[in-house]
């Protein structure tokens, strides 16, 4: 059972070299951060005079403060309104079993297959039709269609466990359906619906693609729209760049840090569980 | 679908409910006592309205949309021509469109294979030397580039890969100036730059995944194979590979979406350039739709991806479900 030193050190030292190759590419655009504006500094090396203003003025000219108002309404419109549309369709679907639902489900967990990119180009001649094009519900109202697959697919999960003691207690008590779904179910079901949660958000801060083509104006975008807006300006000055990726990705690993747990299971058990 | 991650990380495993199943016809049964209540039917069919409405507008129609405009030039704004099947032969006709699936299944080798067997590699390390600690430091680790945006990691690596980026920095180090280049910007190098990327990215994932599975094997089996005084790899192929069988499958199924649909990285490190060297589906649908109004043909690109994507997926999907 014992396993010998060589061995080890080995895999140790295997292991350390895969961190550091996934860790390095973060100090890299750090250490390019702190060089002076305009310049283009070696990849990596620590800067004589550390510019740390380089963030505030990454702050400053990419509007950063009305990006973040930006996002913040997005995910907050996005977010909890698939959460709770989603989990009511996989209530009726993993719990009712109303007739049908064989068919719903195949007609949702074919939905996980498929590419934004696969869309992208009727969406936006729809959303000039009805006249979102260029606001942020133009990001919002797809996003929201795009997520059921994977949230009515993961609560979906949640339900088909549920004991139905308890359900058959609740109607027993004389409760209606949505008393039953509200009142008892929705409750049990906070944990999954929170994993579900933070996913959402931090794919709906991420999000590119539909913000590159629905929306012209960055600070109607998600962050990552935004950044990548922000390159197309900045691409030569490198320094400032690599400073506003950073603000942008931060708050992505903070919220990693936090909800560890939770975003490592969501995104497991979503893809293994069923 | 958000690439990505998985990104979007998108992701996929159809069901089978076998679980609990009995339980649950007895719960329909008293739900819904026959036929005669419909009235629990409706109900029920109204919580799935929203969801479903939404999907509909947003995702079904779309896709039906995408369809239709596949049948036709249009230019956008002016009339539409039927022209049949037409666009579909220019896309296998026209060696830059066609080229673009290729480029497709050039990039599931760095998105999908590379992590799926290092992250077997690395998950099996980790559980057999490292199980406390260091191990989930390590695992935490790996997992960071699967939560930031994917156009921060194309950005980061777009900067690594450049002349005077790290990756040169470190070739030079080590006495390799002869290979030193704009790495992004070499028609022979741009692809696979752009696969390190994925990698970069999709290894956390994989490991991740394919750690949970072993940690589901039972311990038993690697006792008694290191009685047998089994090594790394001895055990590596005869317990670990063949058990994690349904989570490696999983993990393809991710990864290779990932691949295929990829746009995030491409567009942001290369736009497809040199020349047409990295241009994937996804990039070119966006080209040919908004800089060269020609949506016939990106909607007849986006229905073939879509079409390419299930093709891939369902033989992985059964492959890996045989097992269980």
């Amino acid at each position: 059972m014992k396993i010998g030193r060589g061995e080890l050190f080995s895999g140790r030292l295997f292991l350390i070299l895969l961190m550091a190759f996934t860790i390095l590419p973060f100090i890299s655009i750090f250490l390019t951060a702190l060089h002076p504006s305009g310049t283009v500094p070696s990849g990596f090396s620590w800067p004589e005079d550390p510019q740390w203003g380089n963030f505030v003025e990454a702050f400053k000219v990419a509007n950063m403060a009305k990006m973040l108002s930006s996002s913040a309404f997005i995910v907050i419109a996005v977010v909890p309104v698939s959460l709770v549309i989603a989990t009511m369709a996989a209530f009726a679907i993993g719990l009712l079993r109303i007739p049908g639902s064989r068919i719903l489900l195949m007609l949702f967990v074919f939905g996980l297959t498929l590419p934004f990119g696969g869309i992208i180009v009727p969406l936006y001649y729809l959303e000039r039709a009805i006249g979102i094009y260029n606001t942020r519900l133009a990001i919002v109202l797809p996003l929201i269609g795009l997520y059921m697959p994977f949230s009515v697919f993961w609560m979906r999960a949640h339900f088909i466990n549920m004991p139905s003691e308890i359900t058959e207690a609740a109607l027993i008590d004389g409760a209606s359906t949505w008393d039953l779904f509200w009142q008892i179910h929705r409750p049990l079901a906070r944990a999954p619906m929170t994993s579900l949660g933070i996913l959402m958000s931090v794919w709906t801060w991420n999000q590119f693609l539909l913000a590159l083509v629905l929306v012209e104006d960055p600070s109607q975008r998600t962050m990552a729209g935004a950044l990548g807006a922000f390159q197309g300006h900045y691409a030569t000055d490198v320094p400032l760049l690599c400073a506003g990726t950073i603000l942008i990705l931060v708050p992505t690993l903070i919220i990693f840090v936090l909800f560890q747990r939770q975003i490592i299971t969501a995104l497991l058990q979503g893809s293994v569980k069923g | 679908m958000n690439e990505s991650r998985v990104t979007m990380p998108v992701i996929t495993k159809p069901t089978n409910t076998a679980d609990n199943g009995t339980e649950a016809t007895t719960l329909t049964r008293r739900l819904l006592p026959n036929k005669k209540d419909r009235r629990g039917a409706i109900i029920g069919w109204l919580f799935t309205m929203p969801a479903l409405v939404m999907y509909a507008a947003f995702v079904i129609l779309p896709l039906l949309l995408s369809i239709y405009y596949s049948f036709f030039r249009w230019n956008g704004i002016g009339p539409m021509t039927w022209v049949g099947l037409k666009n579909y032969l220019t896309i296998l006709e026209v060696p830059n469109l066609l080229m673009t699936i290729v480029n497709a299944f050039k990039l599931v080798l760095f998105f999908s294979f590379i992590p799926v067997i290092l992250g077997l590699i690395v998950a099996s390390i980790i559980h057999r030397i490292a199980p406390g600690r260091f191990g989930s430091i390590t695992r935490t680790i790996l997992f960071l580039p699967q939560v930031i945006p994917l156009v921060a990691a194309g950005i980061i690596w777009g900067w690594l890969l450049a002349l005077p980026g790290l990756v040169n920095q470190i070739l030079e180090s080590v006495g390799l100036e002869t290979i030193v280049r704009a790495w992004l910007g070499d028609f022979d190098w741009a692809l696979p730059a752009v696969g390190l990327i994925g990698i970069w990215v999709l290894l956390g994932f994989c490991t991740v995944l394919l750690l949970t599975g072993i940690t589901k094997i039972d311990p038993a089996l690697y006792e008694s194979a290191r009685i047998d005084g089994a090594n790394w790899f001895e055990e590596f192929i005869s317990i670990t590979v063949p058990l994690l069988r349904y989570e490696i499958g999983v993990c393809l199924t991710v990864t290779v979406i990932n691949a295929l649909a990829a746009f995030d990285i491409v567009y942001v490190s290369t736009a497809g350039g040199p020349g047409n060297s990295t241009a994937v589906p996804g990039i070119q649908i966006y080209i040919l739709a908004f800089t060269e109004q020609r949506i016939g043909l990106a909607s007849a690109l986006a229905v073939l991806l879509m079409i390419l994507v299930l093709v891939v997926i369902l033989p992985i999907q059964r492959l890996s479900r045989e097992v269980k």
